[in-house]
């Protein structure tokens, strides 16, 4: 563990609208963002020397190096595995300050994911070599073609074999529109849904998914500000320290389309980022105040709440059943409504509001809020004041 | 009719081998690792010779979904998808042809089949064994 003055902590969250619609470029949107969680944190973008984003983020480094105004970089990546990526920064972040790599560390991701194009909708056509088309290639001529298809199929062995039924995970989707319903930032805002109304909603994927077992799609942009504590003090916000953030990719798993190692029915990869986590910083996920975890389908609630280990296997279905999630509940889901509530910017919104809950500025604010655990599948951060 | 597979110059024996009615996988000439996904490399020992193995085509039924909304693209009507757990060991996602919906049961037995695609190509489905 590092000394407490050499800590990576968030000091800075910026994010536009979300919208079905943004109408201005993908480009214009990633500095939007990044502006304004300078901004936020009191900094000079110029003085931005480390940045991380996804491999699917279509913003150039060098273009947003020229509108910022960056001067000179001294790290910089990009991370696989689509939005299991959205955590990964943190952890990318962490290690360039702590390291003393990077003074000013940006993370962003800015899309047009609704009115560009969609991840729902089937790729019509893909290189032979393009990246994941090595997945695709084994899913496509199946007529599995869509995020939603290849999370049921691999969901399906977990959700068959605890009897989880559609009501189950119509929860999940409840009480992500609950939490968004009162959140003006959120799609979903004064637009609260019942159970009966998931039962209505079209199937996307039989048997498993429907309409509101869904995340959005949405245009907008995310970023974040990282530093160490001995430099957030002098800034504009009460730090979000990152008490630890952890990765792991084991051997054969893919993310979404995960059908070829292990049993498919405990969270391999999740199980091992919680061990990692207590031994970095000692803090179990389930013994934090709020859970900001990755729903892009509402099966993925139910396994990463195992794999993370709230609960044990196969019980996560009656452990949202009995209310444990709810904002006044011991660990409070999403309270800004999550993927599927406020907005799809590939995990990146979650995060913010992680640190919104921090430092007291949450729409809804959960009480006492002392540390938030951030968790994206593969990736997974303690927050804490 | 149904989408061509996706061909690579790492995986066009899977297909080629198809085209003949058959199922097979990558196997390690120096250890007799069996896999699938295909790869240039075997995991384990780490050699790069390459064997084909013919599979037996029977396996058993792990998952399946019918994607409703969008549709399948390139299909007349969407098909039934599945992950499919052959006897060798190894996993497939694949077709389920031939079984309504509602009889279709998690771990029931399937056999390999072959169906044509829109240019002449062809992918292995499964049907439910003893099936004819």
């Amino acid at each position: 563990m590092v000394d407490s003055s050499q800590q990576a902590a968030i000091v800075g969250i910026g994010q536009t609208e979300f919208s079905k619609n943004s109408g201005r470029s993908e480009q214009q949107l990633a500095a939007e963002a990044i502006l304004l969680a300078c901004q936020d944190a009191g900094i000079n973008p110029h003085d931005i020397d480390g940045m991380t984003t996804f491999s699917l983020d279509n913003s150039d480094e060098v273009d947003v190096m020229r509108s910022l105004g960056c001067k000179d970089i001294n790290y910089t990546t990009r991370l696989p595995q689509g939005g299991a990526a959205s955590v990964a920064t943190v952890v990318h972040a962490k290690n360039a300050v702590e390291s003393g790599m990077c003074d000013t560390f940006v993370i962003w991701r800015a899309m047009n994911e609704r009115s560009q194009y969609r991840f729902g909708q089937p790729a019509m056509s893909i290189s032979p070599d393009a990246h994941s088309s090595t997945f695709l290639e084994w899913c496509f001529p199946f007529g599995a073609q869509t995020p939603a298809a290849w999370e049921a199929l691999s969901c399906g062995p977990y959700l068959d074999k605890f009897g989880v039924t559609s009501e189950d995970l119509g929860r999940i989707a409840v009480l992500m529109r609950k939490h968004a319903a009162t959140n003006p930032a959120s799609w979903f805002y004064e637009k609260p849904i019942t159970l009966d109304d998931h039962q209505q909603s079209r199937w996307i994927v039989e048997p498993w998914l429907r309409l509101l077992d869904c995340c959005q799609e949405s245009d907008g942009g995310v970023a974040l500000v990282i530093t160490r504590m001995d430099r957030a003090k002098d800034l504009k916000q009460k730090p979000a320290k990152i008490l630890g953030a952890e990765y792991s990719m084991l051997f054969n798993h893919e993310i979404i389309s995960d059908f070829y190692e292990g049993d498919l029915i405990t969270h391999d990869i999740a199980n091992r980022v919680t061990d990692k986590l207590a031994a970095s910083c000692d803090v179990a996920p389930k013994d934090t105040d709020v859970a900001m975890i990755y729903d892009n389908f509402t099966p993925q609630i139910l396994r990463q709440l195992e794999g993370f280990k709230y609960c044990g296997v196969g019980e996560a279905k009656d452990y949202i059943k009995d209310g444990h999630m709810e904002l006044d509940g011991k660990s409070p889901l999403s309270p800004n409504g999550g993927l599927m509530g406020e907005g799809y910017i590939h995990g990146m919104n979650n995060i913010t509001e992680g640190v919104r809950q921090l430092r007291g500025t949450a729409a809804n604010q959960v009480k006492d809020a002392e540390t938030v655990f951030l968790a994206s599948g593969v990736a997974g951060a303690i927050l804490g004041k | 009719m149904r989408p061509d597979p996706i061909q690579r110059i790492d995986t066009a024996f899977f297909w080629d081998a198809c085209e003949r009615g058959e199922l097979v996988a990558q196997k390690c000439e120096a250890c007799d690792l069996l896999w699938h996904p295909p790869r240039p490399i075997c995991p384990t020992c780490h050699s790069m010779e390459k064997a084909m193995q013919k599979l037996s085509g029977k396996g058993r039924l792990l998952s399946w979904v019918k994607q409703a909304r969008p549709a399948a693209f390139g299909f007349p009507e969407s098909p039934v998808a599945i992950l499919v757990e052959l006897e060798e060991g190894i996993r497939l996602v694949s077709n389920l042809e031939g079984v309504d919906v509602d009889d279709i049961k998690v771990g029931m037995a399937l056999q390999v089949d072959f169906a044509k695609t829109s240019n002449d190509k062809a992918v292995p489905i499964f049907r439910a064994a003893g099936a004819s």
